[in-house]
């Protein structure tokens, strides 16, 4: 019960959002400063709820992307999705200053723990909660081995590109920046082989295939199914 | 705290179908596909090695191959699922067997049971929720074998329960004396898990 007590999140509470930035044509990020904020774990999520006039109300998950260190606040990032109902009100109408109900942090296998050598393998938007990894390793603890494949279709989807260092290994599947020298195309046996080398957990998120594929992948660089966590997205909108 | 709050400039964009919205439970929206979720790499089982078996506190602990399960009564199972994620997928079909035939034969002894799959997930379900025409092992979705990324071939269906109750790849279910948290339980969400009640994480 201590430890229900102790890690219990979840009330719904009203954050105020403190900034807003364009990180790609088709992705945002939102800060929100949060009245009753408590330290997530890397990886972690927050539920979003949404009311209309009308009482009609949405909910969807995001991942964190900030490190549990910047105090009394959280970061996610949404990607548009045309079809979509809380991601074009967030892209279309939330400015800074709005108040948004949230309540979170939840869930506690997809999160990084310390644990080194650590794998992060993202696809498109999946990178997100693998940015919370590496940002909070940066301030922690930067001498951990964490090691970045990220997967892009275009340049234009690339995001957090600036806070990219060298362990992190970009590939582009379309098409790649003019004088582009480094990988492109699907990840495959010798891409993630390479980067699975002595390592003690891999986090992979991203679209349902692109994890089928990461992960199968994984198993035959002969790391153990039980060290590789998941997180797919299916339709979410 | 929530009370009277309105998201400024929102209005709702999705519809469920005419007539299904109140099939839809509390924060979830009508998806016409079939997403997948799973915490790990999908496991391949083959049938051949495929087994369910039913143990812990029972009169006769049983076990099925794929072959003597499959001598069963099977039923068509038309159902609604809902996903903790909040999607909700109505009118979709199973065709399976129901627990009620399995868990009279081995007679559990005891209220609560954790479900087992290849791979290691494993999720509680009281007995109560297994029993009375509520629960099945199913091998077929829509008339098809049911693919090993929803499960296959074969996951426990407890539709009236957050679909993570409704384990891929089982294998057994062990009958115990007490509630235990099995793998999402641990990691924050709710034990019991119903979607009419929004019991989505720990102390909802």
């Amino acid at each position: 019960m201590e430890r229900l007590t102790q890690r219990a999140p979840g009330r719904w509470q009203i954050a105020t959002v403190s900034r807003v930035e364009r990180l790609s044509p088709r992705m945002k990020s939102f800060r929100f400063a949060l009245p009753m904020w408590m330290p997530h774990l890397p990886g972690q999520h927050y539920d979003i709820r949404l009311t209309a006039p009308d009482g009609y109300t949405a909910q969807r998950s995001y991942s964190i992307a900030s490190s549990p260190l910047d105090e009394g606040e959280i970061e996610i990032a949404i990607d548009l999705l045309d079809d979509g109902e809380v991601s074009p009100y967030f892209h279309e109408v939330v400015q800074e200053g709005d108040e948004v109900e949230v309540r979170g942090p939840f869930t506690s296998y997809f999160v990084w723990r310390g644990e080194s050598p650590a794998l992060l393998v993202g696809g498109g938007s999946g990178v997100v909660p693998l940015v919370a990894m590496l940002r909070h390793r940066r301030r922690t603890a930067p001498e951990l081995a964490m090691r970045l494949v990220y997967s892009v279709r275009t340049p234009d989807e690339l995001v957090y590109a600036d806070e990219l260092g060298d362990d992190a290994l970009v590939t582009y599947t379309r098409s790649a920046p003019e004088g582009w020298t480094g990988h492109t195309g699907h990840i495959d046996a010798e891409l993630v082989g390479d980067a699975a080398r002595g390592t003690e957990v891999a986090f992979v998120c991203g679209s349902h295939g692109f994890v089928e594929t990461a992960a199968t992948l994984l198993l035959e660089a002969d790391v153990d199914a039980e060290r590789i966590r998941t997180e797919r997205f299916g339709p979410s909108g | 705290m929530s009370d009277g709050f309105i998201s400024r400039g929102f209005m709702r964009r999705r519809r469920a179908p005419e007539g299904l919205g109140d099939r839809i439970p509390p924060g979830q929206y009508f998806e016409a596909g079939f997403p997948v979720l799973t915490a790990g790499p999908t496991p391949h089982v083959d049938t051949a090695d495929w087994s369910f078996r039913i143990d812990g506190i029972v009169s006769e602990p049983r076990e099925w191959s794929w072959s003597e399960f499959h001598e069963l009564e099977f039923v068509d199972v038309p159902c609604d699922i809902h996903c903790v994620t909040k999607w909700s997928k109505l009118d979709t079909s199973f065709r399976d067997v129901s627990l009620d035939t399995l868990l009279a034969a081995a007679q559990p002894q005891g209220d609560y049971a954790m479900a087992f799959s290849y791979g290691g997930y494993t999720t509680n379900v009281p007995i109560a929720d297994l029993s009375g025409g509520r629960a099945w092992i199913v091998t077929e979705h829509e008339n098809a074998p049911l693919p090993p990324d929803h499960g296959g071939p074969a996951r426990l269906l407890v539709p009236h329960l957050y679909f993570w109750k409704s384990a891929k790849w089982i294998t057994g279910l062990r009958v115990l004396d007490h509630d235990e948290p099995g793998f999402w339980e641990q990691n924050g969400y709710h034990m019991r898990g119903d979607p009419w009640k929004e019991q989505r994480y720990w102390n909802d």
